[in-house]
């Protein structure tokens, strides 16, 4: 297979020649690296790495192709990829495209044959990186670092209206059983029926959330309608569901002042919320916490976070740069989860109300799928909520 | 929770002699386990019965019992140690199973020991397919559909319910042996039958057949808190049929998608929670179905086992330290990563590399028996690989392996007589070593990846990387610079860089490209590899841990720094003849250089050692050990701070054969120089040196036909010894009485090793043999002990039992053995370590060879007199004298050390068992003692074959052992053995006046020699050749003394020491005596 030179440049002007795979073009962004060892159409649909190139430090990626069950949103997200071995043959029973005939439909851009580990502990040490990469001969290195010193970068940008919903939509379809996570006796966990009708509503605020949320939600026996991410907490609470979801998506959540004053409100009220990622981040700065950037963010699948209530390690999948302080909590915000390489938030919930979020991602995906008592947790908040509601509303009629 | 207090002492069980199946892993883990139990505060109690290993040095335990490991000795050591827990879990099978037994007979509850790691349901569970069956389908998951049966006739009613090809396991049968693959309803009976026969409680189960499934492993762990992690995946590339020891593997998994992985890893965790292990590591082996992805569980072992040594080198997440930590009660998130030193144990693995685990066979050794790989493992070793990626590991891992390949390449590369495609498509399709060369062959034959698929059941991307390496070495033919650097990032050695270009190009004669040429491009290309950190998070967190692999990127990571440096050599993988006492002798040079304030440094690709354990060496690069391969780490290391050199003589003859060029390319060889190692091992030279000294040799010549041979036997007469030049383990090596056999030899000679010719020695007949190991500093030979064979010369000494000191020979003899090994090593110069082999016929001493090197016997020899030999060397080599070290005289003995060689008969079904001066045995034991027949009986149980006390005792021997067989029986009898003999034998015994009962030949029938032993009544064999004529009785004996596993004796010495041993346990049953408990000096 013939296959053009590709190059990275990064701002400081380091060149990563490589091979190019995917569509033909130039674009320019922010270089993060992602450690799962599986999982790369997960990593590559989930639109919180949205304007970011993912660099993936397992050396082969491609092996098994695309498929259509594992889509995180409907297409790839991210803006490059970049690796150090790329597969035009597929080994998988379920997939249905080789990933850079997939990548290049989508428009997206790849690099091949780079050494993704000097990339990748070149960000360690110096953070989160700019970079160009041309995929068509269409520009010379000194071209490239140009275009990247020159990016103004995704700091304080809004990147979540690229990435929500327009409309509000409702989620059918729950993990399948195969893919299940299964609880300690060998039952798939929350695996519910989804055809009757007979079950809470959750509200979702789509800030770029992945399926499997949706999914899991779903599986955990919640109903679920999404709604974009501008829906005010008046439009949000006219549609009388008994639980909020937050979710995860791209970007600095000190971007989003909108999203945190309606988050504020519907703190206020007594229906139960649950945050992951940003959606987190955002309840955090709802409640007056203050939120930073990371040097380089956690991107992987293998990050221990210690329970503080259980007193045990959860390994987690995460995806965030931005991490929530803990210095200005109010009084009736406790730290639930810590995670044990860096000592960051990785978990809050309120002593009075039934809200909680986490930084990392219950619904996995990918990931292990250590943390999905958080989806049940949150299911017995709602329906809890809704058995109240129907009580008082019972009660107040017999008014 | 932090460590439990209410333990004082544990009892660690070893995994006792190198097993196939069994090998350095658990010396690995159980120094693992020792070292951190220890550090945290813990007494250990320590029992294996291998000397050669590390954890039995003494100061890796308080109480170190090199004693059987049986229940009777166990108990033993239980009084005196009493031990309030007991860690079975880092030693095998075998510390597992003994675990299991010490429970069942009462003693764990007699003495209030506490089993830690695993619970003694866990362990029967686990090790039971029925229960095991059953515990893990209440958890909703699936194994095969399968079925017992105690006859063939329920079996066939269970076959209606399976389709075909169908797999027969017998039931309680040792490592999977009698387990096969019925492909059609012909073949399903004879199966069976045998199948129900090699079991011993005579059932099978009929199981629905996987083969061809994809095959994962998941090395996982699981702390007292519920905290559990996945290590490591490992995805074998041969598919389901090959046992997993005997598959090439892939870590971690390539070609299952996320959603796939976390399946397997829910399911790893619920079958934890089936069997009920609660804390430690474990390992889990999955099915998966390739077109549907369906997943059957197959086995899981509770235990560290050799998978998860291999996780463990392939990651760096050491599980046998963490399982021994948090079977004490730690949780892993108090447990630190020594490697990032800033996370904890509570994580999983991210590597972003590729390791290739490739096996290494034995099957030369073992003519006639069939090569095929199947459920029954057959690996002696195998190398471990690392690259960047799968195509560069995997040919990393072949040149590891040392098998005279520079890289992946054609079957026809050893088979010179080409296949037919039909003959290929069977190398493909049935499981064998070679198969991974066959596919080269294939796909130099055009064909299809899907052809090769399904022949082979091989993944179709794995093949596809394969046809990648394929089509650039079938394309090289000239080296610019962007293509000898895609080469080198292929993993393409120069040597095969060169020899491709040469065959692509036609390039011979002077036109032939070297692997020096080719070194000499690349430096002229600036293409050099580049070292890469192995730190369990992808380069997340910075490493503290210098633990290395090559591969040909952009950014180095060696960071060599400025100390005084020396580089040790490793063994590279297992073999017979070459295993666990060289890594042993590896690991004692680095620490005891490390002692000197070196800065040591391990080059080694065996990922069950110690040696490349990442706190071993100051600096691990897991490379292969090839001239090339050194060198780059060489230049790299000596690129700053003081190199003083490389140290050859520790890691068996795989270093010392690289010694020579490595001096040639400027490299400093430290301790007995090249030189002195080519004077030492050139025949030619050796031979005139010894004459010049006058000292004997036996007569020998050398031949490159048979028409030399001849000439030189007219003048030696027969019998001979011929041999190839160069080869260790004896190798390819025969004793010869007649033209027709050497006709016969000279033959087959000629594969074993075209550049060299062939030695013809005199053979010395009823020779007893010695072996001596022994230390100079240039000033000083000091003897480290002197061992006498029990076999006589001819039997290799791998293969002999020996004992230390000698019991029976003259002291003027012993003077001559003295002098001559302190002449010897004066004259060749040695620094270091040097071994030498001796004959003594009629008193007098016949060297048979000088190994300027360490030998297999150093560990023995130090483990005896508590003077650490290796250690000792390796201080002289950096320039410390004998005498400012204290060690000037031969150290003494208390006692008898007896060594006995372990054999893998049993993996080897259809190979007669007589011992020849080819080696063959894979492990030892020690057994020591006040008296000498204590001792030896000691060593015949950690053997496994432990003598009887009453009982039968069968005899029956060639015609010249008739005159020793009858002093035999006397002595036999006079203790109240009943004797059964065969024909002969009988007749000799009876006329001497020895009752005896006469049993029929094998081949008649009624009550012959086989019925006799199947009826149990007979305890010992005592069985040597017969002269050509009943030879085929003699094998169907021992044939079946293996499968029946009763102890067998196939020489008349031995025998003789065999009736000292019952006679002394009749006098007194032998004591236990730990190491530390003996007052012989322990230097340095
Ligand atoms: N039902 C089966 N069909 C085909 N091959 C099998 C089956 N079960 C096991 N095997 C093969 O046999 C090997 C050894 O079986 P295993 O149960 O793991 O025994 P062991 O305890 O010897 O490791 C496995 O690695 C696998 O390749
Ligand atoms: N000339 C000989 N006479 C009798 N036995 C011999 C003779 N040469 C070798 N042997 C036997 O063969 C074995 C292997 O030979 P050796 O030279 O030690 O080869 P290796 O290098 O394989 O150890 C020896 O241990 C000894 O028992
Ligand atoms: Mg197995
Ligand atoms: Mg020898």
């Amino acid at each position: 297979m013939n296959r053009n030179p590709a190059y990275l440049v990064l701002s400081d002007g380091t060149v990563f020649p490589g091979m190019a795979f995917g569509a033909e073009t130039t674009v320019v962004g922010e270089v993060v690296f992602n450690t799962c060892l599986t999982g790369y159409q997960e990593v590559i649909t989930d639109p919180s790495y949205h304007g970011q190139m993912v660099c993936m430090t397992t050396p082969h990626i491609g092996n098994t192709g695309i498929n259509r069950e594992d889509q995180e949103s409907a297409g790839p997200q991210i803006t490059a990829l970049l690796v150090r071995e790329i597969s035009h043959v597929v080994s998988s029973w379920r997939a249905h495209r080789a990933l850079p005939e997939w990548l290049q439909e989508h428009g997206v851009p790849g690099i091949s044959d780079i050494d993704t580990r000097l990339l990748t502990r070149q960000i360690r040490e110096h953070g989160v990186l700019h970079a160009a990469l041309c995929t068509d001969s269409s520009k010379t290195p000194a071209a490239l670092q140009a275009l990247a010193s020159q990016w103004p970068g995704l700091e304080g940008l809004d990147l979540v209206k690229e990435v929500t919903c327009s409309k509000p939509y409702f989620w059918e379809t729950g993990t399948a059983r195969d893919w299940s996570p299964g609880d300690q006796q060998g039952s798939p966990a929350g695996w519910v029926p989804t055809d009757t009708d007979d079950r809470p509503l959750v509200v979702a605020f789509d800030y770029g959330i992945k399926f499997n949320i949706l999914r899991r939600l779903t599986s955990h026996g919640m109903r679920v309608q999404v709604v974009p991410a501008h829906t005010s907490a008046a439009e949000a609470t006219a549609l009388n569901p008994d639980g909020f979801f937050l979710s995860n998506g791209p970007g600095d959540p000190s971007a989003l002042p909108d999203a945190t004053e309606t988050v504020r409100e519907l703190i206020q009220g007594d229906t139960p919320i649950f945050g992951i990622c940003l959606g987190h981040q955002i309840i955090a700065r709802a409640l007056g916490a203050d939120t930073f950037k990371m040097k380089f963010g956690h991107h992987g699948g293998n990050q221990p976070v210690s329970s503080v209530a259980q007193g045990h390690v959860e390994i987690t999948s995460q995806n965030h740069n931005y991490s929530v302080g803990f210095q200005e909590l109010p009084a009736n915000v406790e730290v639930t989860h810590w995670n044990l390489n860096d000592e960051t938030v990785e978990g809050l919930r309120l002593t009075d109300k039934p809200v909680f979020c986490v930084q990392y991602h219950p619904e996995a995906s990918p990931g292990p799928h250590d943390a999905d008592a958080l989806f049940a947790q949150f299911g017995a908040d709602v329906r809890k909520h809704r058995l109240e509601r129907r009580m008082q509303s019972g009660n107040s009629s017999e008014d | 929770m932090p460590q439990r207090t209410d333990i004082e002492t544990v009892l660690i069980i070893g995994a006792g002699p190198i097993v196939i199946g069994q090998a350095c892993e658990f010396d690995y883990s159980g120094v693992q386990a020792c070292k951190a139990l220890k550090q945290a505060g813990y007494r250990i109690v320590l029992v294996n019965s291998n000397p050669a290993t590390i954890m039995t040095d003494p100061e890796f335990a308080d109480a170190t019992y090199v004693e059987p490991l049986t229940c009777e000795f166990l108990r033993k050591i239980i009084d005196i140690e009493r031990p309030d827990a007991l860690l079975p879990t880092v030693g095998g099978q075998t510390a597992l199973n003994l675990a299991v037994e010490l429970a069942e007979a009462g003693i764990l509850q007699e003495f209030c020991v506490e089993l830690i790691g695993a619970g003694l349901e866990a362990m029967r569970i686990a090790e039971d397919r029925e229960q095991f069956k059953q515990a893990i389908t209440k958890y909703g998951l699936e194994s095969p559909r399968s079925y017992i049966s105690d006859s063939l006739v329920e079996a066939r009613k269970h076959a209606k319910e399976l389709d075909f090809p169908i797999f027969i396991r017998p039931s309680f049968t040792l490592g999977g042996s009698g387990a096969g693959t019925v492909f059609t309803p012909e073949e399903f009976d004879s199966k069976v039958s045998w199948g129900l026969s090699e079991s011993p409680v005579h059932s099978v189960l009929v199981e629905e057949s996987l083969i061809g499934w994809k095959e994962f492993e998941l090395e996982v762990m699981r702390d007292g808190a519920d905290n559990f992690v996945v290590v490591c995946s490992i995805e074998n590339l041969d598919a389901m049929g090959v046992h997993t020891g005997d598959s090439i593997t892939v870590a971690p998994a390539q070609t299952l998608t996320d959603k796939e992985l976390q399946r397997l890893r829910n399911q790893a965790r619920l079958v934890m929670r089936a069997v009920g292990v609660e804390t430690g590591g474990s390992n889990v082996q999955f099915a998966v179905h390739p077109d549907t992805g369906r997943v059957v569980v197959i086995e899981m072992n509770p235990r560290v086992s050799r998978s998860s040594a291999l996780a463990s080198k392939a990651t760096g997440f050491p599980i046998a330290k963490w399982a021994a930590l948090v079977a004490v009660g730690y949780n892993l998130d108090e447990l630190t990563n020594d490697i990032t030193q800033r996370t904890v144990a509570a994580f999983e693995p991210s590597i972003d590399y590729v390791v290739v685990k490739i096996p290494r066979w034995a099957f030369e050794k073992f003519s006639g028996v069939s090569a095929e790989l199947g459920p029954q493992m057959k690996s002696v070793g195998e190398a471990m690989s690392i690259g960047r990626t799968f195509k560069a590991a995997l040919q990393k891992g072949i040149r590891s392996l040392e098998i005279g390949r520079a890289g992946w390449g054609p079957l026809e590369n050893d088979h010179p007589e080409t296949l037919s495609d039909a003959e290929l498509a069977e190398v493909l399709h049935v499981p064998n070593r070679d198969r991974l060369y066959g596919v080269y062959s294939a796909l130099g034959r055009g064909w299809e990846i899907g052809r090769i698929c399904e022949l082979t059941h091989f993944d179709p991307w794995f093949v596809d990387q394969l046809a990648q390496i394929h089509a650039f070495a079938t394309s090289l033919t000239s080296l610019d610079d962007h293509t000898l650097r895609q080469a080198k990032r292929l993993g393409c050695s120069d040597l095969q860089i060169a020899e491709l270009v040469n065959l692509n190009a036609n390039r011979t004669g002077q036109e032939a490209l070297t692997e020096a040429n080719v070194r000499a491009l690349r430096g002229a290309a600036d293409i050099h590899p580049t070292f890469h950190q192995v730190d369990t998070c992808a380069a997340e967190f910075q490493a503290v841990t210098p633990y290395l692999y090559s591969s040909y990127d952009v950014g180095d990571e060696a960071l060599p720094n400025d100390l005084p440096k020396i580089i040790i050599l490793g063994g590279g993988p297992n073999r017979i003849g070459q295993g666990i006492e060289f890594d042993y002798c590896c690991v004692h040079a680095s620490f005891a250089l490390q002692e000197l304030h070196y800065e040591t440094i391990m080059v080694n690709c065996n990922p069950e050692t110690v040696s490349t354990d990442y706190d071993t060496s100051s600096r691990l690069y897991f490379e292969p050990l090839t001239h090339e391969d050194v060198l780059h780490i060489v230049e790299r290391e000596a690129s700053t701070g003081k190199l003083a050199g490389v140290i050859v003589q520790f890691g068996g003859q795989t270093p010392l054969n690289l010694a020579a060029d490595l001096e040639k390319s400027g490299v400093q060889i430290l301790g007995t120089s090249p030189s002195s190692i080519d004077l030492a091992e050139d025949r030619f030279r050796f031979g005139s040196l010894l004459e010049r000294l006058d000292i004997p040799a036996p007569a020998h010549g050398v031949a490159h036909n048979v028409e030399e041979a001849l000439l030189v036997i007219e003048e030696i007469g027969y019998p001979v010894v011929v041999r190839p030049s160069y080869v260790l383990g004896g190798r390819a090596m025969a004793i010869v009485h007649e033209e027709a056999e050497l006709q016969d030899y000279m033959e087959k000679a000629a594969l074993v090793s075209p550049k060299h010719p062939v030695f013809v020695d005199q053979f010395l007949e009823n020779a007893v043999e010695v072996d001596v190991d022994a230390i100079c500093d240039g000033e000083r030979v000091v003897i480290g002990g002197i061992m006498q064979h029990i076999e006589k010369a001819g039997v290799h000494s791998g293969d002999s039992a020996c004992v230390l000191p000698p019991n029976d020979i003259k002291p003027e003899v012993m003077d001559i053995l003295r002098r001559s090994t302190h002449v010897l090593g004066t004259a060749l110069q040695v620094r270091g370590l040097m071994n030498i082999q001796y004959a003594i016929k009629d008193d007098k001493v016949f060297v048979i060879e000088v190994n300027p090197r360490a030998s297999r016997t150093v560990p023995f020899v130090s483990k005896a007199t508590g003077v650490p030999l290796a250690k000792i060397a390796a201080k002289v080599i950096a320039g410390e004298s004998l005498e400012s070290q204290g060690l000037t005289s031969e150290p003494p003995l208390e006692g008898f050390f007896v060594k006995e060689a372990v054999l893998p008969w049993k993996k080897f079904y259809g190979f007669d068992t007589l011992l020849g001066p080819e080696m063959r045995s894979t492990g030892e034991v020690m057994g020591h003692a006040k008296s000498f027949g204590h001792a030896f009986a000691k060593s015949q149980a950690q053997a496994g074959s432990a003598l009887p006390s009453e009982g039968g005792i069968l005899i029956t021997v060639g015609d010249h052992d008739k005159v020793g067989a009858v002093e035999l029986a006397r002595e036999f009898h006079r203790l109240d053995f009943s004797l059964y003999a065969t024909q002969g034998t009988a007749r000799a015994l009876t006329s001497a006046g020895i009752p005896v009962q006469e049993v029929r030949k094998a081949r008649e029938d009624g009550c012959n020699v086989l019925d006799a032993m199947r009826a149990g009544s007979i305890g010992l064999i005592v069985n040597t050749p017969y002269t050509n004529r009943s030879q085929n009785d003699g094998t169907r004996i021992r044939a079946l003394a293996t499968r029946l596993s009763i102890p067998l004796i196939t020489t008349m010495p031995a025998a003789r020491a065999a009736l000292d041993g019952i006679e002394s346990m009749l006098d007194h049953e032998a004591d236990v005596r730990s190491l530390q408990d003996y007052s012989a000096p322990v230097l340095v």
